[in-house]
Parts: structure tokens; C-alpha cells; sequence
């Protein structure tokens, strides 16, 4: 009896199973499961947001009866992140999206699990054949914030509230670091690591010891808006929007602003596993197709130096000038660049080395 | 490397925002666990606090209100609690980590429409010849007024704990639940009473955060200063005046080592980031060689019947 009962058990899941299967395949040629994974609350006012708005408009772009979104927020970068992206991929999702360098390994595994599904993770650099790797040429953007920073600051003390030691804030400080340099040669740097993109009392603490150790300028790469109100209270120091454009703390302290755009990434990524064209690539992109964008630069920046600030990154979008030209030494004084030349993408994706001329050590 | 950016006085009086906000909540959880009960749940209760004050004073103008509100929130909260583990009979450890996951994500229900937004500013000590003094009215005397409430809170713990009846009434059902209630003492009313202490003060602990030192709302932005206010209450051995110097060294390390990262000191900044957590456990662990230990009853649940 018990064998009998069993048996038919067996037989009523996979009939069950058959059923969810075929309708669930039904569904899915219906439409396309886009799948997010976030590292943080989506109004963060910051990085996941702006995945997220990003995400919302390519939906609207696609048309909400071809595509449907499925996100989660908060998800931690490591093993966990695994498990929310197994769950979405049997829940049918066609692409998920990863967007978190965290997510980088734990992506790569879930992809080897799922080969029919599309994969891209955002800000890493390791593939596979159903996974992509895109990023945004962020120091290009710091190109522009450092110019306006060297010019601003009267103490000559810039203060950097660095998140987590990995290539892309490095490469940010540097690039920050050489254009300040270059418009104000007096120019200090003070850098404090946080190790975490996001905890708004840890970053309220860093950025009033900036603002008590002389900086006037605070720039920052983690995500939640209170550096700036820090330095609002302050009073006299100016800082800019990270990821969002964090405009309601503007015209001053929120002086200008990277913003992230993911949208016609996302929407051309989508219709390529529409149309069935998708395919393995790393994509890096900066101000040229817009992944990067310039917050409005407000008025407290006098003329001459908004000029100039959109003089570097017109050239920058142009291509006619890279935000790593020679001649640049390593801090230990080695050569890096010689004149003239140009950061290579291999040197500058594993750069976990600062610039002359800054203290400190990067943490390893 | 340059030390002498380091500013003693403002260091000294950043060591008193930092510490604030666990030194309230850390205190709330003493009077708890000296009533015998373990509520775990204090990070839920800091956060929901948080939100609750950060509402009432956007929408009042009032920071003041904004403090009550996080009191009474996060007591409100508690009362949840307390009716599970002292009703129910519920496992206080379970109990407690529920609390902490659901005012997590009650927060972040409530605090959806209330991102970006700023709150208005708290007041400041200022008093005509202290505050202007030259090192003292920095570190001592130009604070915003909780600081000086944690600090009166300390006291008034350690006097009532020490020399008042209700004090000792309260530690006689922490350390044995069954004698108090054989000399007529109302076990469960008191527990109540204290856990909803527990809360209101992980509240206020919470709207500092929210209100004074950040100041806005982001979901999860207590950051485990819940857990490192549990910690610190058993490192600290119960005593309230240890809590106090566990708060002093977790908030002073915190802020020195930020200050020697920004001054480019050569320690590598892992290091630095680690040591607030190290050097308070560190410390507290060596104080509490004495063997003063947890009251007896703590974490175990009541019934008149037993």
C-alpha cells in the first residue's frame, strides 16, 4: 500500500511538474523575465536606484507586455547572492542581471548551472559564454570632479571617502587626484576607506573628520547621500552626487554629480536575447555613449571653472583626450606613463596602485 | 603622515556623537537583561526608533517630538515582544532575532516616501561663558542635548540599580525569578516594564542616528550598532558606568581611526577598520576577569506555575 501510495505520489509531482513546466514555457514565450539582483534598497538615492529607474525605463522602453521585471533589493555580495540568482533562474527569468562587483564569482557559478540563461554582472571583469561583464568608465567622470575640486578648494585639502578597495575606486581616486593636481599644484588628498558601499552613520563620520581635518571639498564613492548633509551642516564645504545626482542638495553643497545610466544598456541587452542575438562580450563605457553622465554643474562653480569642466569632458566624450595621458609616475616614483602615452584598458581594469604624489597605501 | 592634523578637542567631542547612540540603547538593554530577560531584537527597535522619529519630526518641526515618538515606537515595538516571551512563553532568543528581522522591514515600509528628505536641525548646548571656553567647550560643553541625556541616563541607571528599592527589586527578579515571585513581587508586570524600557531607549538610540548624526533616512541605517550595543552590555559585565567606557572606547576608536586614515597615518587601513570592535571586546573582556556574572534567570522564561 505504502509502495502503491508512493508511487502514485511520484507520479502526481511529475505530472505537476510537467504541467508548470509546459505553462511556464508557454509564459516565457509570452515574455521576456528580466531578472535584477541589487545590493541595496532601491531608493537608496544612489547606485541602486539608479539601476533600478534604469531597469523601470527599459521595461517602458521594451513595452510592459513583452518584458516583465523581477528584482531583489538588499541582496549581501557572496554566497548568498548565489542563491537569490538560482531562485530567479528557476524561476524562469531569461537574463539577470548582477549589479554588484561582489556578485562577480557567485554569478559565474549560477551561469555554469544555467547555461540557457543569459547572465551579465556589472562593474566585473570575468565571463563565461551565457555571461557578460559591462562597466562605466567612472574615472572619466572623476576627471571632471577632481577639475572642479583643484579649482574650489581654499584650505587645499580634498577629502575622499573611498568604499571598497577594488580597482574601479582606485582608478577613481587617481583620476580625481591628477586633474585636481593639475589646476591647483598645492593640492592635498585625504583618503579614508570605509568597507562598505553603503552605511550612512559610518559615512557621516568619515566626512565630518575630513571637514575637522581642514578638507573643503568632499568627494565620495560610497552611495548614500549623507557626506553631503555633513557637509551642509558644516557649512562651507561642497561635495557631489554619487551614482544619483543627489540634486536635492543642491546648488550647494551638491555642486555637481555622476550619474549612472544604465537604461540603453539594459534595453539593447534585452532585445538581443528577444531577437535571439545576445551574445558574450565585456562592454566598458564612459561619458562618449552616456553610461556616464554629468550631473548639471550649479552656480556656486564660478563660470571660468564650469567652463573648463565641460571643456574636459567634451574632449573626453570627443575621445580627443584620456583622463590617463603621460607622463604619470607611480606613487613610489616609478614611471608609469611617458609622455603622451595612454593608459592601456588591462592596466587600468587591474589598477590597484595610487598615482605620485598621493599618501597613504592602497589596502590590499 | 601628519599627526598634527589631528584636532584633540574635536576629536574628544566626535567621540561623544559617536558613542551616543549605542550608549542609550546599551543601557536600555541592561535594564532588560538585569530583569532577567535577553531581547536580542535591539537592532529592530534602534530602527524603528529611527523612522518613527525621523516621521514625527519631519512632519512637526520638532526634533523633540521626533525623540518622543522614537521612544514610544520602539517601545511599542517591545510590547510585541514582551507578549510573546512573556505570555506566550515563547524562546526569548528566537523571539528577540524576529524582532530584529520585522523592525528591519517594518521600517523600511514606513520610511518608503521618506528618502532624501532633511530633517529639521536639533539644538545645541550653548552656554554664554562654558561653551567658549577653550578646550572644555568643545569636548564638554557644545554638544547637541542627548548627549548629555545618555550621560544622565548612566547615572540615573547606576543610582536605581544601586540604592533605590525598585532597583534591587528588579535585580532580585533577574537573579531569581521564582524567589520574587514567592515574596509577592509581580515577575511578569516588571519584565514588561522593563523591556518597554529596553525599547523606548533603543528607540531614542535609533533617532539619534537618524536625526542627529547622519542626519536622514536610509533603510538600514543603524548598521549593527544593535548588535554592538548587545555586546557591549555583556563585555561591560551589567555595570552601567562600563557601558559607558565600552561606548567611549567603541565611539573613540571609531572616530580616531577615521582621523588616522585621513592624516595618512602607515597602518594599513584594514587594520584601522577593525580595531574599534577589537580593542573595546579586547578591554572589556580583561575588566570583566573580576567574575561578576549575568544574573541568574537571564533568558529564562517564567511561569507562576513552575
Amino acid at each position: 500500500m505504502l509502495l502503491k501510495k508512493r508511487t502514485f505520489l511520484a507520479g502526481a509531482a511529475t505530472v505537476a511538474a510537467l504541467t508548470a513546466l509546459s505553462t511556464g514555457a508557454a509564459l516565457a514565450q509570452d515574455k521576456t523575465k528580466v531578472g535584477f539582483v541589487y545590493v541595496g534598497p532601491i531608493n537608496d538615492g544612489g547606485w541602486t536606484q539608479h539601476h533600478h529607474e534604469s531597469a523601470l525605463k527599459m521595461v517602458e522602453a521594451i513595452g510592459e507586455d513583452k518584458v516583465e521585471l523581477v528584482y531583489q533589493e538588499n541582496v549581501p555580495e557572496g554566497p548568498d547572492s548565489e542563491r537569490a540568482m538560482t531562485q530567479m533562474a528557476l524561476q524562469g527569468a531569461d537574463i539577470i542581471f548582477s549589479t554588484s562587483f561582489g556578485y562577480m564569482d557567485p554569478t559565474l557559478n549560477v551561469a555554469g548551472k544555467f547555461p540557457d540563461v543569459k547572465f551579465e554582472h556589472a562593474t566585473g571583469y570575468k565571463t563565461a559564454d551565457n555571461m557578460s561583464a559591462y562597466s562605466a568608465r567612472f574615472y572619466e567622470g572623476r576627471a571632471v570632479q577632481g577639475t572642479i575640486a583643484g579649482h574650489m578648494t581654499k584650505s587645499n585639502i580634498i577629502g575622499y571617502i573611498a568604499s571598497v578597495p577594488i580597482p574601479e575606486v582606485v582608478r577613481g581616486i587617481n583620476s580625481a587626484y591628477l586633474h585636481a593636481k593639475k589646476v591647483n599644484p598645492d593640492v592635498e588628498f585625504k583618503i579614508i576607506w570605509l568597507y562598505t558601499w553603503m552605511d550612512p552613520a559610518k559615512e557621516a563620520d568619515a566626512a565630518k573628520t575630513l571637514i575637522d581635518q581642514g578638507a573643503d571639498v568632499i568627494l565620495q564613492h560610497t552611495d548614500s547621500t549623507a557626506p553631503l548633509a555633513a557637509a551642509k551642516e558644516a557649512g562651507g564645504v561642497i561635495g557631489f552626487g554619487q551614482a544619483g545626482d543627489m540634486a536635492e542638495y543642491g546648488p550647494s553643497p551638491r555642486v555637481s554629480s555622476i550619474i549612472d545610466n544604465w537604461e540603453p544598456y539594459y534595453t539593447s541587452r534585452v532585445e538581443a536575447v528577444m531577437d535571439g542575438t545576445w551574445e558574450s562580450h565585456s562592454v566598458w563605457e564612459g561619458i562618449d555613449t552616456g553610461m556616464v553622465g554629468i550631473g548639471e554643474i550649479s552656480d556656486v562653480v564660478p563660470e571660468d571653472v564650469k567652463a573648463e569642466a565641460l571643456a574636459i569632458k567634451d574632449a573626453i566624450a570627443a575621445g580627443e583626450y584620456h583622463p590617463f595621458t603621460g607622463p604619470i609616475n607611480k606613487q613610489d616614483g616609478t614611471p608609469w606613463l611617458a609622455e603622451g602615452e595612454v593608459a592601456d584598458d588591462g592596466t587600468l581594469a587591474g589598477m590597484m596602485f595610487y598615482v605620485e604624489g598621493i599618501e597613504g597605501s592602497v589596502p590590499q | 603622515m601628519d599627526i598634527s592634523a589631528i584636532n584633540p578637542a574635536l576629536l574628544l567631542a566626535s567621540l561623544m556623537v559617536a558613542s551616543t547612540a549605542v550608549l542609550i540603547a546599551a543601557i536600555g538593554e541592561l535594564i532588560v537583561e538585569k530583569a532577567g530577560v535577553l531581547n536580542l531584537g535591539v537592532e529592530g527597535m534602534m530602527i524603528t526608533g529611527a523612522i518613527c522619529g525621523f516621521i514625527v519630526a519631519v512632519t512637526t518641526g520638532s526634533p523633540l517630538l521626533g525623540f518622543v515618538a522614537a521612544a514610544f515606537g520602539g517601545a511599542v515595538l517591545s510590547i510585541l515582544f514582551a507578549v510573546l516571551t512573556q505570555f506566550a512563553l515563547a524562546n526569548q532568543v528566537a523571539s528577540g532575532l524576529a524582532l530584529t528581522l520585522f523592525g528591519l522591514g517594518l521600517s523600511a515600509l514606513m520610511g518608503q516616501s521618506y528618502v532624501g528628505i532633511k530633517p529639521p536641525s536639533s539644538a545645541k548646548l550653548d552656554l554664554p561663558v562654558l561653551s567658549d571656553l577653550p578646550f572644555f567647550g568643545k569636548v564638554l560643553f557644545s554638544h547637541d542635548l542627548m548627549v548629555y541625556f545618555g550621560l544622565a541616563l548612566v547615572a540615573a541607571t547606576w543610582a536605581f540599580l544601586k540604592y533605590s528599592r525598585a532597583g534591587l527589586i528588579l535585580k532580585a527578579v533577574g537573579e531569581n525569578h521564582d524567589a520574587a515571585h514567592a515574596l509577592g513581587y509581580k515577575v511578569i508586570r516588571i519584565r514588561i516594564m522593563a523591556i518597554m524600557f529596553g525599547g523606548a531607549c533603543a528607540g531614542l538610540g535609533g533617532a539619534y542616528i537618524s536625526l542627529i548624526r547622519v542626519p536622514q533616512w536610509t533603510e538600514g541605517m543603524t548598521g549593527g550598532v544593535g548588535w554592538i550595543a548587545l555586546a557591549l552590555v555583556v563585555f561591560a559585565s551589567w555595570k552601567p558606568w562600563r557601558v559607558l567606557l565600552g561606548a567611549w572606547l567603541f565611539g573613540g576608536v571609531t572616530v580616531l581611526q577615521l582621523n588616522l586614515q585621513a592624516a595618512g597615518i602607515a597602518i594599513p587601513a584594514e587594520y584601522l577598520s577593525m580595531s574599534p570592535y577589537l580593542i573595546t571586546i579586547l578591554v572589556l573582556v580583561i575588566m570583566s576577569f573580576d567574575r561578576s556574572g549575568a544574573p541568574a534567570s537571564l533568558g529564562r522564561t517564567f511561569h507562576a506555575s513552575q
